[in-house]
């Protein structure tokens, strides 16, 4: 028996139990159904609006760029979470005793977060269909961009919060270094409004990061081509936003097992206790 | 007792220091196969760093250190599979159940399996070996402090390690609990031969499971031996007590042999209720350790 292999199989499974886990409690179920009332909400509210100077209702041009944002926003708060608390409480320790346990129990983080997207989606995309007309104009094409952008969104954006979640130095830090820049960064990347409508410079710095692609590259799978005049260049730019995704998830596969190698070797009961002593006086 | 040649664990003139402070000032120490080691010593002594230094999870300042034959620092992943840790203190997988999450970690050992020893152990024995059979499918979050710590040794023995280190594993133990604890530790190395390196503030504890007991302090080894061995390296008065005419005495002496041959001489049968009470490894280790303690001044800081 392979040791790596196996230990990449327990890996998958551990992600699938922590899954079905992660469905089955209730805090979890509430945050789905938390963002799902958000975004029902606001696309409800301006249900019959149309955006400036188009025939397109608000909702069809929000859903995707809102879609794109919150998988962009998930991956990385997840897994950033997700690993800082896991050092803290001694999961990640754990795997470290056993042999390949390392290995496993990212292939585990990895599944776990990738198949967190699915209910998230499934819980806006569904009543977003039944409730709205006129949300998906590319028919399958449409939907298959949807999967690839998707994917190559996910791998572009999930090594940041691996990263942010084995450098942060306790879990309380994740709000001040992962939440805060992410959420200032969603901010930025045209998911809430037209991108043209801030400073060049912003503009700049939020084209360098993936989050703008990904609502991007939603929006260029749900809206009629027409719509791509709202765009920068008058384009979906798909062949950019291809690319900018690929290089990030490129940059991603090399950088990401380095630094959690790197956190993973310093890792200890003392350590993982000091964390902890910490977290406690931050509380107080 | 029997030793391998090549000593399980050999440690020579381990320091580690965390910025000025010295916390191990040349530890010295072998550990033969099959051997059940506790090593004591006050909080802060360095206990739990030099249990991690030898799983290989903490980097040592200076001096060298085998375990299994290779340095922990640099030890691969088939050396891992022959360790097993039990560690202070886990909160991790509160969603899992016990038969769940030793499956899981279980399978890890599989590839390592051979005709002579099966890995990992199978989960229903293991459950049934650490009493939590009646719990297993339940959720981790719903244990108590002891009946999780079990599930710790669970996982730390899973593997069926060569060696198996365990820092303060009876902690939250009730006293029967602990009982079953013990009764589990002389299996281990009993039935399987597994090297046991255990830390304890319980120094009843150390007495009943190990082979030899290595008192930490200030440092480095004050002392190593049996409790026996140990109770010699201190020169100790023990207090004979007895009764005559309904009247109850104590009496400190460095032969008490000798003292009691002289009163029953003397008295003969008005001597009843004669009790001698040797050192006990508590008064043995308080001694020890006060004699190598830091001065005052630097104790306080």
């Amino acid at each position: 028996m392979n040791a790596t292999r196996n230990a990449i199989r327990l890996g998958l499974q551990r992600g699938w139990t922590e899954f079905v886990q992660s469905v089955r409690s209730p805090q979890d179920q509430g945050f789905y159904l938390f963002t799902a009332l958000t975004v029902l909400g606001y696309l409800l509210i301006r249900r019959n609006d149309r955006v400036e100077g188009t025939d397109l209702l608000v909702p069809s041009v929000a859903l995707p760029s809102i879609l794109g944002g919150l998988i962009a926003f998930g991956v990385v708060i997840g897994p950033a979470y997700g690993l800082a608390m896991e050092r803290e409480d001694g999961t990640l320790l754990r795997h470290k005793a056993v042999p390949h346990g390392l290995r496993g129990y990212f292939t585990g983080q990895l599944t776990l977060q990738s198949l967190g997207i699915v209910p998230q989606l499934l819980v806006i995309l569904v009543p977003s269909f039944l409730l709205f007309d006129d949300l998906m104009s590319g028919g399958a094409g449409g939907w298959l961009t949807v999967v690839w952008v998707l994917v190559l969104g996910t791998l572009a954006m999930m090594p940041l919060g691996m990263i942010i979640g084995a450098l942060v130095p306790n879990m309380q830090k994740v709000g001040t270094w992962g939440m805060l820049p992410i959420l200032v960064l969603t901010g930025i990347s045209g998911i809430f409004y037209p991108i043209q409508q801030l400073w060049g410079w912003v503009q700049v710095v939020a084209q360098i990061f993936p989050t703008y692609w990904i609502g991007l590259g939603m929006r260029s799978a749900f809206l009629p081509d027409s719509a791509a005049a709202l765009e920068i260049g008058d384009s979906w730019r798909t062949p950019q936003t291809a690319l900018v995704l690929t290089a990030w998830a490129i940059a991603g596969i090399i950088v990401t097992p380095l630094v959690l190698r790197r956190m993973a070797r310093r890792q200890s009961g003392s350590q993982m206790e000091a964390a902890r002593e910490t977290a406690a006086q931050w509380v107080r | 007792m029997l030793h391998s040649p090549e000593p399980v664990i050999s440690v020579r003139d381990l320091r580690m220091r965390y910025g000025t402070h010295e916390v191990l000032e040349g530890v010295e120490f072998e550990i033969g196969r099959g051997e059940v080691i506790c090593l004591l010593g006050p909080n802060g002594a360095g206990k739990t760093t030099t249990i991690e230094i030898l799983e290989g999870f903490r980097m040592r300042s200076a001096g060298e250190v085998q375990v299994l034959g290779e340095d922990p620092a640099r030890a691969g992943e088939d050396w891992r599979a022959r360790t097993g840790v039990v560690l202070q203190s886990w909160r991790d997988h509160p969603r899992w159940t016990p038969r769940r999450l030793l499956s899981q970690l279980g399978g890890y050992y599989a590839p390592y399996s051979t005709p002579e020893v099966e890995r990992p152990v199978a989960v229903d024995a293991l459950l049934e070996m650490v009493g939590l059979d009646r719990l297993a499918d339940q959720k981790i979050v719903t244990l108590s402090g002891g009946q999780r710590r079990r599930l710790d040794v669970a996982i730390g023995i899973v593997g069926r390690p060569e060696l198996l280190f365990l820092d303060e594993p009876t902690a939250g133990f009730d006293p029967e609990a602990r009982r079953e604890f013990h009764h589990l530790v002389h299996r281990l190395s009993d039935l399987e031969g597994t090297t046991i390196l255990l830390t304890t503030h319980d120094l009843d504890e150390a007495e009943k499971l190990a082979d030899r007991i290595l008192i930490l302090a200030d440092g480095t080894i004050v002392a190593a031996g049996s409790a026996d061995q140990l109770a010699r390296q201190v020169a100790r008065d023990a207090e004979v007590r007895w009764s005559r005419d309904g009247e109850s005495f104590v009496h400190s002496t460095a032969d008490a042999t000798q003292f009691v041959r002289d009163l029953l001489n003397q008295h003969g049968d008005e001597v009843t209720d004669l009790e001698v009470r040797r050192a006990s490894l508590e008064d043995i280790y308080i001694d020890l350790v006060h004699a190598h303690e830091r001065p005052v001044a630097e104790a306080i800081r």
